[in-house]
């Protein structure tokens, strides 16, 4: 007979999932990207990865040190958040600029709110906005992929929605780039920041995500359908003016945005009604700016704006409980 | 056959190897019963024997003590040792009939099998209610009472639920292999007390040999066998009338409300034994598992044999236990020791030790969702349970907080291990004083 039992209230087994594997998951299913960055830009895409993952190390464990909490870089999230902000920025970036940035989006973006699970905006995009508002010159600075191995220097170059806003507004009509080239912007062959540029990596790791249950449905298709539904209704309107809704999807930030951060848990709906109107939200407003705002990229606005909807959706499509006719709301 | 079942649930593993194809064995007697006053959801029996009487198996030891309430009979004939609070599986010491076992085993010469002529709705509900049975599945709810609908609320389905959807529970799969001709009799008798012609027998497809067993058995008496999807909770009431009726037990309702009365099979087997035989419920079969029991059984076990003597049964421990639980894993009860007696309600004794289950430490809240999908009754588990914390207890009621069953998926799921049913039952707690104040 045992001395000591355990008593504990019931159920009595867990199904074995936990933070820390999903945090794990999700950059696994980054690594692909993070990959071809490296291959298109070189060490300079190296040297911002480590710098954002270290920043952001560091900032969360000065955060829980000031706080007298315990040190959670363990979980993984911190990490995570210093993947996806140097998958953000151009492989240019200066150093202090990745730094910054790790520091802003761990601090203003996650633990000011109390940490892991407490912030309302995605912490990646929070600093990824704040670097471009505060220095534009060096979040614009990109420059064309540079494959290692080809044996000349990096050149600017401009990314194509940043190409065509620029001929739509000198020219009145779209450039030629955004009528060819599609099959360059699939596999990366373009220039934008680190984690924008290969659409192929970006699936790759969306489908592991799919396949651990990490991320579900409702966003992806719903941010990408309003997209391609917005885009589609725009370009068939004008398509001198407006791009295919093909372009629209390889082009930018569209991709990781879907996948990795319009999908990020903490700050999306936890409903599967609001993840829907979450998704469409997100898709509407990222073709709005892209189109017609006065930055040739919008998904960042879009998704920390309807982060910042988050609560009002979530209060506002609770499930029908069974049993019941009608919800409350 | 086609599958159906509900919207929501868990998959957790179902650990039904170390038992499943154990024969039920009869356990011997222990030298002493332990046997509760209250081992039913309702009023607790009230006492009508002393200390120092002699008793018949099967005698009346504690009658009923309201609508909602049952009698409680001697498991075997004896002396009355003493009346007493004795642990009790719930962890509180309860009052109790403690009966020293004469080894006889003689049954009570008075107790009479009903002749088919007397079979009337009325006289079935009463000897049903005589013979105490409640619902064993578990919940122990008072039979009698599930057979008494008022006329407002007519009733066109009985389903029987042979479910069993608790991981390593196989007490009602035996009694589905060994019994069915019983339990197809118990069912008529249901059948006939509720003036129903529908009969639907629900199981889950992991039991293929107990579908085939009860189909065959059913097939003469047009009762239908309906195999389900293999699910965690596919045998909680609501959710098995949704699967098989695709009808919804109204919030705060009950089954009746939509016509159905739903009996788990072995409380059908133990009511053809108290019509036919006479015999009221004085054992049941238990299994117990575990991954550190030493030779896993099911048992047909008297009403108050302590579990340390269910245990000897069974060869004693491997390891040494760190927990034991009454019931099945997702919804059974931790044990302060093995001293409780099994009772009325009791369908698993299950021994675990340190390495077998998880110890995990309980982390935030990250928004995954994932309790959400799983809740079979469709709330936000996790925006009721951040609300019980902090005692807003308007607004969990808001978010329908009292419907919870406790059934468990939630916290199964979570990858932050929150301890969401406990902050739920927090929550109903608190609603419930709440409601009293005002």
């Amino acid at each position: 007979m045992a001395p000591q039992l355990y008593m504990s209230s019931s159920p009595h087994i867990h199904s074995g999932e936990s933070t820390n594997a999903i945090m794990r998951s999700v950059i696994y299913a980054l690594l692909p990207t993070c990959a071809v960055s490296v291959y298109y830009f070189g060490l300079d895409a190296l040297l911002v990865l480590l710098l954002c993952v270290a920043g952001c190390l560091a900032a969360e464990a000065l955060c829980c040190l000031l706080a007298q909490q315990p040190v959670s870089i363990g979980d993984g999230s911190a990490a995570l958040t210093g993947i996806l902000l140097a998958l953000n920025l151009p492989a240019s970036s200066p150093w202090w600029l990745a730094l910054f940035g790790a520091l802003i989006a761990v601090t203003i973006g996650k633990q000011v709110f109390g940490g892991l699970g407490h912030n309302l905006f995605n912490p990646a995009l929070v600093a990824r906005v704040v670097l471009l508002i505060s220095f534009p010159v060096q979040m614009t600075s990109w420059t064309a992929p540079n494959p290692i191995g080809s044996g000349v220097d990096a050149i600017a170059a401009a990314t194509p929605l940043g190409e065509m806003q620029t001929a739509v507004m000198l020219n009145g009509q779209l450039p030629p780039s955004a009528h060819s080239g599609f099959g360059d912007y699939f596999i990366g062959n373009m220039a934008g920041s680190l984690g924008e540029v290969s659409a192929l990596a970006i699936l790759l790791g969306a489908a592991y995500l799919f396949k651990k249950k990490v991320i579900t449905w409702e966003i992806p298709v719903s941010y990408l359908g309003s997209v391609i539904a917005f885009g589609g209704i725009m370009w068939l309107i004008d398509s001198q003016l407006y791009p295919d809704p093909l372009f629209h999807l390889l082009t930018g930030g569209l991709l990781l945005g879907v996948f990795f951060m319009a999908t990020d848990m903490v700050t999306t709906p936890i409903t599967r009604n609001g993840m829907l109107i979450f998704g469409v939200g997100c898709g509407v407003i990222t073709v709005l700016i892209r189109l017609f705002g006065g930055y040739p990229e919008g998904v960042s606005f879009a998704i920390l704006l309807m982060n910042g909807a988050t609560p009002l959706i979530d209060r506002y499509t609770r499930p029908k409980v069974f049993g019941r006719i009608l919800h409350k709301t | 056959m086609d599958k159906k079942t509900f919207v929501g649930g868990v998959h957790p593993p179902d650990c039904k190897h170390y038992s499943a194809a154990k024969p039920i064995e009869v356990c011997p007697l222990p030298e002493q019963l332990i046997i509760p006053l209250s081992q039913h959801i309702g009023a607790p029996a009230k006492e009508i024997v002393t200390v120092g009487d002699q008793v018949f198996k099967g005698q009346t030891i504690a009658n009923a003590t309201a609508f909602v309430s049952v009698p409680i009979h001697a498991a075997t004939s004896g002396r009355v040792m003493a009346i007493e609070p004795r642990p009790h599986p719930s962890g509180k010491l309860l009052p109790a009939i403690v009966i020293e076992v004469d080894g006889e085993d003689r049954w009570d010469p008075s107790l009479k099998g009903l002749d088919v002529a007397h079979w009337n709705s009325d006289e079935l509900r009463q000897r049903i209610k005589a013979a105490g049975i409640v619902g064993m599945g578990g919940a122990t709810f008072p039979t009698h009472v599930k057979l008494s609908p008022p006329d407002d609320k007519p009733i066109d389905t009985l389903i029987i639920n042979g479910v069993e959807c608790e991981s390593y529970l196989t007490a009602d799969h035996r009694m589905m292999l060994e019994h069915s001709e019983k339990i197809i009799d118990g069912i008529n008798i249901l059948r006939r007390v509720l003036g129903v012609k529908q009969a639907i027998i629900g199981i889950e497809s992991n039991k293929p040999d107990a579908i085939a067993c009860m189909t065959k058995a059913a097939a003469a008496h047009d009762i239908e066998v309906q195999a389900l999807e293999v699910k965690y909770p596919q045998g909680a009431e609501k959710q098995l009338i949704d699967a098989v009726l695709k009808r919804e037990v109204p919030s705060g309702g009950l089954p009746m409300d939509i016509g159905v009365v739903v009996q788990n099979v072995s409380t059908a087997a133990a009511v053809s034994d108290a019509i036919r035989l006479g015999h009221p419920l004085v054992e049941r079969v238990i299994t117990i598992s575990g991954p550190a029991v030493v030779e896993a059984k099911n048992l047909l076990v008297r009403i108050g044999t302590p579990m340390e003597f269910l245990l000897q049964q069974c060869d004693g421990i491997k390891y040494e236990l760190d927990k034991i639980i009454m019931g099945g894993p997702m919804m059974g009860q931790s044990q302060l020791s093995l001293a409780a007696p099994a009772i009325r309600g009791t369908s698993g004794l299950l021994l675990f030790g340190h390495q077998d289950l998880p110890h995990i430490e309980v982390g935030t809240c990250i928004r995954c969702g994932r309790c959400v999908t799983a809740c079979p009754l469709h709330l936000l588990p996790a925006t009721i349970a951040s609300y019980a914390i902090l005692g807003r207890f308007d607004e969990a009621e808001d978010y329908c907080a009292h419907d919870c069953m406790e059934c468990g998926c939630c916290t199964f799921q979570c990858p932050a291990n929150r301890p969401l049913v406990q902050n739920l039952r927090y929550a109903k707690a608190g609603i419930l004083a709440k409601q009293r104040r005002t």
